[in-house]
C-alpha cells in the first residue's frame, strides 16, 4: 500500500470520528438542555402541597397529588393488561411465529406501534366509553394497554430471539418438551431484555396524553375507582399549559418535572431489578 | 496441491538414497581392498564410516523433526518409520564393510592364504542385494524385496561352504590360523549384511502394503479380525 | 459383542437437498466413534440423527432405521424424551443455561423427575460433577452463576449436565474445537474416562484427537460413508484413497 492511500485513509477515519463524535455530543446536550430547563422552570414551584393536594382554583395553590394517583393506577393497570398480553405474543411470535400467520401477526403489530395515540383513544371512546356513557379509569388503562402491547410483543419477540439457539438445543437434549425449554431457560435468559421492553413500554405510556383525553378526561379530586373519570399527570400538564395564567404554566412545568423524575425512578427500579443476575 | 510435508519427504528419501549409495559403495571398496590387497582402499573405508555415521545422526533428526511437526498419517507415516528403520540398518551395514576393510589391511600384510574366490561371489550377491532392496524401497515395489528376501538364502549357502573350507583350512595348515580367522569373520559380516539387507525388504513391505511380514503377523489379519466383529 | 447403536440404509434430506446418503453402520456398547470429514460432509448431522435433535428443524426428512438397543427411535411410537435422556448431546459451544452451577446440572433431574428428594438431588448433581472431572473446581461455587466458568469447565459442565441423566450414549459435536489444549486434553482424558461406561460418538476436526480418543473412526465426505474402521488402521493404513488423502491433507 502506497503511503498517499494510507495517509489518506487515516485522514477520512480521523474526520468520520470526529463527525460521530460532534453527533452523540450534540444528541446528549440536547437533552441535557430539556432536563435542565425543566428542571429550572419547574423545581421553584414544587413542594410538598404541590405533590400531595388536589388542583384548586388559580390563585389558591393546590397540586397534582390526585393526578400522579390517577397516572399511578392507570399505569399500574394498563401494565397488568398489557405487560402479559405483550410478552405471550412475543414469546408466540418468536418460538412458533415463523408460519404465515406469525408474519401476519408481526406486521399488524409493527402497523398498530405506528398508529397515532389519539387513534387508540377513539377507538376506546366509541368501544367503551360509549357503552359505559361515562369516561374512567379503565377507559384510560385499556387505551394505555393497546398501546403497550405491541410494543412489549415486538421487543420481547427480539429479545427471545437472541438467546443462542445452542441453549435450546442444551435444554432439547436434556429430553426437556418445547414449553419447558422457554418457560425454564429462554425466558430467564431473555429476562433482562424483556424487562428492559417492558420498561420502555411504561415509560411510553407514562407520557402520553393524548389517549388519556377521550378516555379517562380528568377529575379534581382523588379518585381511587377505576369506573369513574381519573386524573393523570399529563393531562394535567396539557390544562396547565394551555390555560391563560403564569401560575398555572408554572405549574404545568413543575408537573413536568415530576413526570420526568418518575420516569427516570421507574427506569432506574428496572435497571436494578433486571441486573444480570446469571 | 503440494504440502509443506512433501518436501520434507523428498528430503528425506533423498537422504536416505544417498546413505544407502554410499554404504552400497563401502561395501563394494572393502571387499575390493580385500581381493585386490589394496590397504589405502581399505583405510578410506574406514574413514568413510564417519561420514555414514554423520549421514545417519541427520536423518534421524530429520525424520523426528517431521513426526513431531507434520504429525504424518497412513502411507506418510508408515514412511517416515521406515526411514528411520532403515537408517540405523545402513549405518550398520557399513560397520560391517568397515570391519571388513579393518580385516583387509591385517590380512594384506599376510601372505595371501588363499585365493578368495568365493568372497566376491557373496560381495557381489550382497551388493545386488542391498542395491535391488534400495530400489525397490524408492519405487515402493513389494514384488521385489520379496524376492531380494530370499536371495539371502543364497548367501548363507556360500557362508556355510565358506566356513567349512576354512576349517578345514585351519586344521591342514596351523600357520594359516590367524588369517582363516580373519576370514572367518569376513565371511561373517558379509552373511550378517545379507540379513540386514533382509530386515529393509521387509521394511519396505510394511510401506507398501502395511503388513508387518518380519513376525507374520499382519495387519490384514487384524483387518480381517475387526470385519469379523463387525458382523 | 451386542451394537448399541445401528444404522441402516439411512438418508438424510434438508428440503431438497440431500445430505446424507444410504448410511450404514453399528457403533458398538462402550466403543467410542470418532466421527471425522471436511466441514458439510454431514458428520454432525448424522450425530444428530442418533438422539433425533434435527426434528428441531421442520424441512428435515429421515428415512432409513436408527436402531438402539434394536428398537428403531424413528418409529412413530418413540418417546422423544426419553430417548433423549438416554443419549444424551455435548455440543460444539459450551451452552450452560443462564443459571447456577448446581442448578445447571439439576435441570435434567428436576424435569426428568428422577430424584427422590433433595439431597438425593444433592448427590445426584455430586456424582455428575464428579464424573465430569470438575468436582474439584466448582464444589465451593456451586451456587454461583455457570457463566463465571472457564470455556473448558463450562464444557465439562455441559458433560456434567448431560451425565446427571444417567445416558447410555453420549453424543459429542466438536466438544474441545473452541478450547485451548489443555482444557482440550481435559475433555480427552474424560472421553477416555466415559469409555468405561457410555457408549460415545464424537465428531470431531482434530485428527489427532480423533486418533486419541477413539477405538474406530467414520469418515464422511459429501455425506457418504467412506470408511470405518479400527482407528490404529485408519491412521496407518486407511482402506479407501479418499481417507487416506484426507487423513494426511492432501485436500481440505
Amino acid at each position: 500500500m502506497s503511503e498517499a492511500i494510507h495517509n489518506r485513509r487515516k485522514f477520512v477515519s480521523s474526520i468520520m470520528t470526529t463527525v460521530t463524535a460532534a453527533c452523540a455530543i450534540f444528541a446528549i446536550a440536547v437533552l441535557i438542555l430539556i432536563l435542565s430547563y425543566i428542571a429550572y422552570r419547574g423545581i421553584a414551584a414544587i413542594n410538598w402541597e404541590f405533590i400531595v393536594s388536589t388542583p384548586k382554583p388559580v390563585g389558591e395553590g393546590g397540586g397534582i397529588g390526585n393526578a400522579i394517583a390517577g397516572s399511578a393506577m392507570m399505569t399500574l393497570l394498563a401494565s397488568l393488561i398489557g405487560l402479559p398480553i405483550g410478552i405471550g405474543a412475543g414469546v408466540y411470535l418468536a418460538e412458533f411465529g415463523d408460519k404465515w400467520y406469525g408474519n401476519t401477526i408481526r406486521f399488524l403489530s409493527d402497523t398498530l406501534i405506528g398508529v397515532p395515540s389519539i387513534i387508540v383513544g377513539i377507538f376506546i371512546y366509541t368501544l367503551i366509553v360509549l357503552p359505559m356513557q361515562r369516561q374512567s379509569g379503565l377507559a384510560g388503562a385499556i387505551a394505555l394497554a393497546i398501546i403497550m402491547i405491541p410494543i412489549v410483543a415486538r421487543t420481547t419477540e427480539e429479545m427471545i430471539r437472541l438467546v443462542p439457539k445452542s441453549m435450546r438445543e442444551g435444554a432439547l437434549a436434556l429430553g426437556a418438551p418445547q414449553w419447558r425449554v422457554t418457560w425454564d431457560i429462554v425466558m430467564p435468559a431473555a429476562a433482562s431484555g424483556i424487562a428492559t421492553g417492558a420498561m420502555l413500554s411504561i415509560a411510553r405510556i407514562s407520557g402520553e396524553t393524548a389517549p388519556l383525553l377521550f378516555t379517562a378526561l380528568n377529575s379534581r379530586f382523588y379518585n381511587w375507582y377505576y369506573d369513574k373519570p381519573m386524573s393523570s399527570l399529563t393531562v394535567q400538564i396539557y390544562n396547565f399549559a394551555t390555560g391563560p395564567f403564569e401560575v398555572e404554566h408554572q405549574m404545568a412545568w413543575a408537573a413536568t418535572l415530576i413526570l420526568v423524575g418518575l420516569i427516570l425512578v421507574i427506569n432506574i427500579i428496572v435497571r436494578i431489578f433486571t441486573r444480570k443476575k446469571f | 496441491m503440494e504440502r509443506i510435508i512433501d518436501s520434507q519427504l523428498d528430503v528425506l528419501r533423498d537422504k536416505l538414497l544417498l546413505l544407502g549409495g554410499t554404504t552400497e559403495k563401502a561395501v563394494h571398496r572393502a571387499m575390493q581392498s580385500l581381493t585386490q590387497r589394496d590397504s589405502d582402499l581399505a583405510q578410506q573405508v574406514i574413514d568413510d564410516d564417519k561420514v555414514i555415521n554423520k549421514m545417519e545422526v541427520d536423518i534421524d533428526r530429520l525424520s523426528v523433526e517431521i513426526l513431531a511437526l507434520q504429525q504424518p498419517a497412513a502411507h506418510d507415516l508408515r514412511f517416515v518409520i521406515s526411514v528411520a528403520k532403515i537408517t540405523p540398518i545402513l549405518e550398520r551395514i557399513a560397520d560391517h564393510a568397515a570391519n571388513i576393510a579393518e580385516a583387509a589391511i591385517i590380512l594384506n600384510n599376510e601372505p595371501e592364504v588363499r585365493s578368495y574366490v568365493d568372497f566376491p561371489k557373496m560381495a557381489e550377491i550382497a551388493g545386488e542385494m542391498l542395491q535391488a532392496a534400495l530400489d525397490a524401497f524408492t519405487s515402493e515395489d513389494a514384488e521385489t524385496s520379496r524376492k531380494v528376501i530370499k536371495r539371502d538364502e543364497e548367501i548363507d549357502k556360500i557362508y556355510d561352504k565358506v566356513f567349512g573350507e576354512l576349517i578345514e583350512m585351519m586344521i591342514r595348515d596351523p600357520d594359516s590360523t590367524p588369517s582363516a580367522a580373519h576370514l572367518l569373520f569376513v565371511a561373517k559380516h558379509l552373511e550378517r549384511i545379507g540379513d540386514y539387507v533382509k530386515d529393509i525388504c521387509e521394511l519396505n513391505v510394511y510401506l507398501t502394503e502395511a503388513a508387518f511380514i518380519k513376525h507374520k503377523k499382519s495387519i490384514k489379519k487384524l483387518k480381517k479380525q475387526a470385519k469379523r466383529e463387525k458382523k | 459383542m451386542k451394537s448399541k447403536i445401528s444404522i441402516k440404509n439411512l438418508d438424510f434430506h434438508y428440503g431438497p437437498n440431500q445430505a446424507l446418503f444410504d448410511i450404514n453402520l453399528k457403533i458398538k456398547e462402550r466403543e467410542v466413534m470418532a466421527f471425522i470429514g471436511p466441514s458439510g460432509c454431514g458428520k454432525s448431522t448424522f450425530i444428530r440423527t442418533i438422539n433425533r435433535m434435527n426434528d428441531t428443524i421442520p424441512i428435515a426428512k429421515v428415512s432409513g432405521e436408527v436402531l438402539i438397543d434394536g428398537k428403531d427411535i424413528y418409529a412413530p411410537k418413540t418417546d422423544v424424551v426419553s430417548l433423549r435422556r438416554k443419549v444424551g448431546m455435548v455440543f460444539q459451544k459450551s451452552n450452560p443455561f443462564p443459571k447456577s452451577v448446581f442448578e445447571n446440572v439439576a435441570y435434567g433431574i428436576r424435569i426428568n423427575r428422577m430424584h427422590s428428594g433433595k439431597s438425593d438431588l444433592e448427590d445426584r448433581v455430586e456424582k455428575a460433577l464428579v464424573d465430569a472431572a470438575l468436582w474439584d473446581e466448582v464444589k465451593d461455587r456451586l451456587n454461583s452463576s455457570a457463566f463465571g466458568l472457564s470455556g473448558g469447565q463450562q464444557q465439562r459442565l455441559c458433560i456434567a449436565r448431560a451425565l446427571a441423566v444417567q445416558p447410555e450414549v453420549i453424543l459429542m459435536d466438536e466438544p474441545a474445537s473452541a478450547l485451548d489444549p489443555i482444557a482440550t486434553q481435559k475433555i480427552e482424558e474424560l472421553v477416555v474416562e466415559l469409555k468405561k461406561e457410555y457408549t460415545i460418538a464424537i465428531v470431531t476436526h482434530n485428527m489427532q484427537q480423533a486418533a486419541r480418543v477413539s477405538d474406530k473412526t467414520a469418515f464422511f465426505m459429501l455425506g457418504k460413508l467412506i470408511e470405518v474402521n479400527p482407528t490404529e488402521i485408519m491412521f496407518t493404513n486407511p482402506e479407501d484413497q479418499l481417507t487416506e488423502d484426507y487423513i494426511t491433507g492432501r485436500f481440505g
